[in-house]
């Protein structure tokens, strides 16, 4: 090796640190908020005698803070059912985001449905997909009760068997072989 | 045509003639070494220096930016024959791009990226800046007519065939500007944060979180955490006004370099002019007439040739 090149491949070296010292921390901080969890947070959304068995009743809290409404979420919550062969005592919280694109969907009482307002996704009593474009059930919301008060936490998704899984964005299909292919984002919280 | 290039282009920015090659000024002085003729008055010789004024103050930058040979170059380049008014498309993006980036500056001024402020400085914006809503409308309908005339250039180029060698490399820098000004509608359709630009970015970043494997963590990127928040606003307002357009200036001044290094293609239907030379049919015709050189004949025959890459190639 010559002086020459030597010096060469010693001053590209150092313009690379240089230059990487600068790209990385940017990099790294644009991506960082994909491997960052925020804080778990659980609301209160009323007392337990508010909910019932047979229908939902619907409940307005804040899922990201610092937005203003913008940062609020709606959910549907009803007491677990016995008809529906679920453990009983519990607090089913469904969320209205559609598991197409994300609208707001609607439950609506005469037909104990939920219906999406945009593509026309359908879904039944529990959640799971009856019509439309959407790839699998509603998405759910941990719930809890503390001094007699409902509280709701934070989102998983679930399977077509209404099996907990970790919360995916809506449009992403879950269980099976799709748990790879649209795999769990570190920003979410395990499923209960 | 020479007199026109004349009366536009500044002296110091044509091109000297070659010495001997222009016919001499009138006769030359009797005696060269007399002192310079008298001045008339004061005002006379100071309206004669500010008359060469202008031409001096180019001659005085050219000497240092040395910029007249590529500026005659790009200015006064041969165009070929059929070009038309579909070869304006890309000035026509162009200048959207303009229009789009000197009224985005102007919004930046009165907008707040801030969640909880953004829709009130938009309504700010729209119903008290004295023109507030006219050059809000202009960057709002403009995005859309920069859309729409990129797409329209896009297809000039393909359906001319001006894609082809040697200007692939222009051509993949234009889908990369076509995807960028994609981006530019994207970010900027989140930013009034009224109802209808906040479920349209959820939408699309639902879609974009479909994608698999990769998917689900450009949503997050995009979001900047799992659900749409405060940052996601700043985030795009950062793409949107710092990011893509420093990228978009950066590549238009590759592409615009390309276009005038390589100059512009003839439409399809402009067919070259047979060359003047000994034609090289008559000479095949002549020799052994196998269905290779024949070939090679019909190649010859068709080829338009509108920028010599067909004849080579025959």
């Amino acid at each position: 090796m010559t002086r020459r090149r030597a010096l060469t491949i010693g001053s590209q070296a150092i313009g690379g640190l240089a230059g990487a010292a600068i790209i990385l921390p940017a990099v790294g901080f644009a991506v960082a908020p994909i491997f960052h969890r925020g804080k778990e947070r659980w609301e209160k959304v009323g007392p337990v005698g508010d909910f019932v068995e047979d229908t939902y009743r619907q409940v307005v809290f804040t899922e990201t803070e610092g937005i203003g409404d913008a940062g609020k979420q709606t959910a549907y919550i009803r007491r677990s059912s016995a008809d529906l062969e679920e453990e009983p005592g519990k607090f089913v919280a469904v969320s209205n985001r559609c598991a197409h694109l994300g609208c707001p969907v609607r439950y609506v009482e005469a037909a104990g449905n939920f219906i999406c307002p945009c593509h026309g996704g359908v879904y039944d009593f529990q959640g799971r997909r009856i019509g439309g474009p959407p790839v699998r059930p509603l998405d759910q919301f941990q719930t809890r009760v503390r001094n007699g008060q409902v509280e709701v936490g934070p989102r998983y998704s679930v399977t077509n068997q209404l099996d907990p899984v970790r919360a995916r964005d809506p449009g992403e299909f879950t269980g099976g072989i799709w748990e790879y292919l649209y795999p769990p984002r570190p920003s979410t919280f395990p499923a209960p | 045509m020479s007199k026109l290039r004349d009366a536009i282009i500044p002296a110091p920015l044509r091109k000297v003639a070659k010495p001997g090659t222009t016919p001499p000024k009138g006769p030359a002085p009797s005696d060269l070494k007399t002192s310079p003729p008298k001045r008339q008055g004061d005002l006379d010789a100071t309206l004669e220096k500010a008359k060469e004024a202008p031409v001096e103050t180019v001659a005085w930058l050219d000497q240092r930016l040395g910029a007249s040979g590529f500026l005659t170059g790009m200015l006064f380049r041969k165009v070929p024959k059929g070009t038309n008014w579909f070869y304006t498309l890309g000035s026509a993006t162009l200048f959207a791009f303009i229009v789009q980036a000197t009224t985005g500056v102007f919004l930046a001024m009165f907008y707040t990226p801030s969640a909880t402020q953004a829709y009130a400085s938009i309504s700010h914006i729209n119903n008290e800046v004295p023109l507030g809503q006219f050059v809000h409308g202009m960057h709002k309908w403009g995005s859309s007519v920069m859309v729409i005339l990129i797409f329209l250039h896009m297809g000039r180029t393909f359906f001319f065939g001006a894609y082809k060698y040697p200007r692939e490399l222009n051509w993949v820098i234009g889908v990369v500007l076509l995807i960028l000004t994609m981006t530019m509608a994207f970010t900027g359709y989140l930013l009034p944060f009224d109802q209808r630009s906040f479920w349209a970015s959820i939408v699309g970043i639902n879609i974009n979180g479909t994608g698999p494997i990769v998917g689900p963590y450009l949503s997050d990127f995009l979001r900047a955490g799992p659900e749409l928040g405060a940052t996601t606003l700043s985030r795009f307002y950062a793409i949107h006004m710092l990011l893509v357009p420093g990228a978009i200036i950066a590549l238009i001044g590759a592409h615009l370099y390309l276009v005038v290094k390589l100059g512009t293609t003839a439409p399809p239907w402009v067919k070259a002019e047979r060359p003047k030379i000994a034609s090289p049919v008559a000479e095949l015709e002549a020799g052994a007439g196998n269905g290779h050189v024949n070939g090679h004949v019909n190649g010859y025959e068709r080829a338009d040739g509108h920028d010599g890459t067909g004849a080579t190639s025959a």
